[in-house]
């Protein structure tokens, strides 16, 4: 019964980007990246501080302009962030329901937290909830917008191991119930293994591997499958299993760019400009 | 905040050991009025320098009885009220357009932040010669002197409303408009009750320098009439006012706080 893959589906990609350049100054942080999201893919995004990846996320969220290349993105996109970001002088359910049109906008916050598992805290304010019911409260603020693409920024980042493990499940969960396109940014190689059918590692704001995550869900962590890929991402990600050291990073950061000899060939005045 | 946290610790102090504590607070000051009751009694001091606090009540009593107390009383509240509505206002109109548009920051903010360094009460002469001697020059004083706290708790409250929630409130889709008036707005308000606060403080200071340009009504013109006649008690009564208004006012902007700012854990009761 779990064993049934998520849908791969055939219809066009949700999200469509293609030769994206992003320029902080000095350096490209975005270089001619191109990417494919397609409906209801769950696709892990990886790649060392740095690698430009939150400046894509960014880009699809609309948070951060375009200025080359192409980005078609659906209507319906939602973002939960590595913090709750909740408004603090309204109660969590006006959260849930901020921005939201439908004139029944109350009763979908009330079933998107109830979802969440947050019904009993839809009249709390959100600086007495913990640090996992807020994040719930942005995952359910996510949700009620029904989102074809949904954009995690490390979500799980600042939560204690167990909250983690449970969001986690949850994320799973309501990626199955609703199957939006789900672009998870994260430095955990097992979170990626554990959630994404697909593992896109960047690298020199261009992706430098996209390898598929063929395995049966629910997936666990001793899982032959789970420790032959976990390898070949750590070793993507230039982590060096058997030594558990890190070898001198073979692709350097985007962003010191400018410290070897070929940044020198910049115009002076972009030379000069400090490094970001 | 501290007290808030003080009274809730688990190991209070029970209500005897409280009311001693009480007392020897009180006790300094009440000691110094007795002293005080007991040499202006006693001819140690003149009545013409000061004179007993008992004196200070009678004054006070006959100044309530004949009524003359409300009429000043009501004369400077409406000076304060019409000055503050004016200062408030302007305050708040500049530090919006400052506050939420670069070119009207560009446009206002070096000016106000010049202008407020000009000490407004150094400006009554050139109220009087503007604007004659009537209510126009004490209600254009404490509007001046109002309008900066005001401007400038307002304009840095709206620039740090926490910029990654406005962030994340931008991908929701609300117009900018929403995005002001549900999000930035009410972000702002504990920086502009701190203004108010301190606007009332200045409202209160502004009208005791302006009562005392040729008025012929108010608190002010209490305290200046009763130093020809050389009645230490009225001036007495007339500061008493003053501090006792003052206190008030602070008084309503604490509770205001108290609704307005519910969301705050300090003020949340669970």
């Amino acid at each position: 019964m779990s064993h049934a893959l998520p849908r791969v589906p055939a219809s066009a990609p949700v999200v469509t980007v293609r030769g994206l350049v992003r320029n902080f100054g000095n350096g490209n942080v975005l270089d001619g990246l191109s990417l494919d999201l397609q409906p209801g893919s769950f696709t892990a995004l990886l790649g060392r501080s740095g690698c430009g990846k939150s400046t894509l996320l960014r880009t699809l969220a609309k948070l951060d302009p375009a200025p080359e290349g192409t980005v078609r993105l659906p209507d319906a996109r939602a973002v939960v962030f590595q913090e709750p970001r909740l408004v603090p002088w309204m109660r969590v359910l006006r959260n849930v329901t901020l921005g939201l049109r439908h004139p029944d906008a109350e009763a979908r916050g009330l079933a998107a937290l109830a979802e969440v598992g947050l019904s009993h805290r839809a009249r709390a304010w959100p600086l007495t909830l913990s640090g996992g019911e807020a994040q719930r409260a942005a995952l359910a603020r996510a949700l009620v917008r029904e989102p074809r693409l949904l954009l995690l920024d490390e979500p799980f980042a600042a939560l204690d191991a167990l909250t983690r493990l449970r969001m986690q499940g949850l994320v799973e969960t309501l990626w199955r119930a609703h199957a939006p396109a789900v672009l998870l940014v994260t430095h955990d190689v097992d979170e990626a293994l554990l959630l994404a059918d697909r593992a896109v590692v960047m690298a020199n704001g261009t992706i430098a591997a996209d390898i598929p995550i063929p395995l049966a869900r629910p997936r666990r962590h001793g899982d032959p499958g789970f420790i032959a890929l976990r390898s070949r991402l750590l070793a993507e990600l230039g982590v060096d299993e058997e030594h558990l050291a890190t070898r001198e990073p073979q692709r350097a950061d985007a962003r010191t760019n400018s410290a070897k000899p070929g940044g020198y060939g910049l115009p002076a005045g972009a030379a000069a400009a400090p490094s970001l | 905040m501290t007290a808030t946290t003080a009274t809730t610790t688990p190991g209070r102090r029970s209500r005897p050991i409280r009311l001693a504590a009480g007392l020897r607070r009180c006790a300094v000051p009440l000691a110094l009025l007795v002293l005080w009751q007991a040499s202006v009694g006693l001819g140690w001091i003149s009545t013409r320098s000061i004179p007993s606090p008992s004196q200070v009540l009678v004054a006070f009593w006959e100044l309530t009885a004949s009524g003359e107390l409300a009429v000043h009383l009501l004369v400077s509240l409406g000076r304060v009220s019409a000055g503050l509505a004016i200062g408030v206002s302007a305050g708040t109109l500049c530090a919006l357009i400052a506050g939420l548009s670069r070119r009207g920051e560009d446009a206002l903010d070096a000016l106000l932040q010049m202008l407020r360094t000009l000490p407004h009460l150094a400006l009554v002469p050139l109220f009087i010669l503007w604007f004659g001697i009537g209510e126009t020059p004490k209600i254009a004083l404490v509007a001046l002197g109002t309008a900066f706290p005001i401007y400038l708790n307002l304009f840095a409250g709206i620039r740090t409303v926490d910029a990654k929630v406005v962030e994340a409130v931008s991908t929701l889709g609300l117009t900018r408009w929403e995005l002001i008036a549900q999000v930035i707005l009410p972000g702002a308000l504990p920086a502009f009750l701190t203004g108010l606060r301190y606007a009332l403080g200045v409202a209160w200071l502004s009208l005791v320098v302006g009562e005392q340009i040729n008025a012929s009504s108010g608190i002010g013109y209490l305290a200046m009439t009763a130093r020809e006649f050389l009645r230490t008690d009225v001036i007495i009564v007339a500061l008493i006012v003053y501090a006792i208004l003052g206190l008030l006012a602070d008084l309503i902007v604490r509770v205001v706080e108290r609704s307005a700012l519910i969301w705050r854990p300090a003020f949340i009761k669970e």
